[in-house]
């Protein structure tokens, strides 16, 4: 880090409602957690887009990479048994 | 299998409508051009705090206060969404701030231009904002993905910002005649200028042709001026205002409006750095950033301090 720059860059996520996934809304740039926090809140929840915050260092983030998209998931195509559709069960037994 | 030809595969993308991610093989000229545009835009909207930001001390009501206020934070976030979408490009915050406030880098035009009168507040809102609500409902759909996201989310937040303008027009187009005068003075003086924004006309748009190849434009600068002409006309007529264009008149055959061109020789003076503004705003920029200076390194030298008491525990 330069001696003046913004501060290191933070990944925020917003829960909408009680119970609902927390989802990837964007990124900031803050010097620590609190602040990452308070600027998450200003910059993302200003109408009230979210109940709940988590704001997660950049560098934390292990990603997969598109060149690779098709051989990392390669092992689950072929797996139809996976699926709910895969089973025959017979009329009448109601649903399931 | 055999050898991947990137390039086949992001124009597969773009041919597809697919989003192309930070991650993903794409073409230099391609990066280049977004981070241009993305920072550019990214300027506009914090240079954009200012013209608005000098009637908040002035605004003549509490309720006007607020909505003043909330609309320059709003922009202040836009800015602060694309500089990150920027960011995912490769370039740093600190090279485009740098750019920025050195007067290298570029910033809409539009924000050259002084608000005078408490009705410029309102034109503001109502027709520029107007305008870049244009541009940006199309960017939703721009080729890049976090790009495209920052755009929806702008959007949701943009539409306030004209609707408080036009509200703001309404009361000094219907007010005393002083306010309604006040209200067409503005509205002079910002109609070219917000047409400005555009951009250049088609025939001399450098840039707009690898642009809509690569679909981070949907539309050209003409097209969306005419929609912005047609939309705005019956907005004007309703406040009982003119436009400042003798030649502006209803076009059946093409079920639109023509209008008059604005001076482009201005355009590129104002883009030159030779506007009224553009010293004032370079300025303001620099004298924010250097008056924060202090703040920054406190908050690094607590964070980092944070950090040594972390790893001694
Ligand atoms: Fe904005
Ligand atoms: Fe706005």
């Amino acid at each position: 880090m330069s001696k003046d720059s913004q501060g290191p860059l933070w990944e925020v996520f917003v829960q909408k409602k009680a119970g609902q996934p927390f989802v990837h809304c964007g990124n900031l740039h803050a010097f620590d957690k609190e602040m990452a926090l308070q600027n998450a809140r200003d910059l993302y929840t200003r109408r009230g887009e979210g109940m709940s915050l988590w704001v997660v260092p950049s560098t934390a983030i292990v990603a997969s990479s598109p060149e690779d998209m098709g051989s990392f998931f390669e092992p689950s195509n072929d797996k139809i048994y996976r699926h709910p559709t895969f089973y025959q069960i017979p009329d009448g037994v109601g649903h399931m | 299998m055999g050898v991947i030809n990137f390039e086949d595969l992001f124009e597969a993308k773009l041919a597809k409508n697919d989003m192309i991610e930070p991650k993903d093989w794409m073409p230099e000229n391609y990066r280049k051009h977004l981070i241009r545009q993305i920072s550019q835009h990214a300027h506009s909207e914090i240079v954009g705090m200012l013209p608005e930001g000098n009637w908040i001390t002035r605004a003549p009501s509490l309720r006007a206060k607020l909505v003043l206020l909330a609309k320059v934070q709003d922009e202040g976030g836009h800015g602060l969404y694309l500089y990150t979408a920027a960011e995912s490009l490769g370039i740093s915050r600190d090279e485009m701030l740098e750019a920025l406030l050195t007067g290298k880098a570029k910033y809409s035009s539009i924000f050259n231009y002084p608000t005078l009168t408490w009705a410029d507040v309102g034109a503001v809102g109502w027709l520029v904002d107007g305008a870049a609500i244009m541009n940006q409902v199309m960017l939703q759909r721009t080729s890049y993905g976090p790009y495209a996201r920052a755009m929806v989310r702008i959007c949701k937040e943009e539409s306030f910002h004209q609707r408080q303008g036009y509200e703001l027009m309404t009361h000094l187009a219907f007010g005393t005649p002083a306010q309604k005068e006040m209200a067409q003075d503005a509205l002079n003086r910002w109609w070219y200028p917000t047409l400005m924004m555009f951009g250049p006309p088609d025939s001399e748009s450098p840039n707009s042709e690898n642009a809509i190849k690569w679909r981070i434009k949907r539309e050209t600068n003409d097209q969306l001026r005419q929609r912005f002409v047609n939309q705005t006309m019956p907005q004007i007529e309703y406040l009982g205002l003119t436009v400042p264009d003798k030649n502006l008149k209803w076009n059946e055959a093409k079920k639109g409006y023509d209008f008059s061109e604005p001076d482009w020789v201005e355009f590129k003076n104002v883009i030159k750095g030779n506007g009224i503004c553009n010293k004032e705003r370079l300025l303001s920029r620099n004298k924010s950033h250097k008056e924060g200076e202090w703040v920054r390194a406190a908050a690094m030298a607590y964070a980092k301090k944070q950090n040594e008491n972390y790893e001694a525990a």
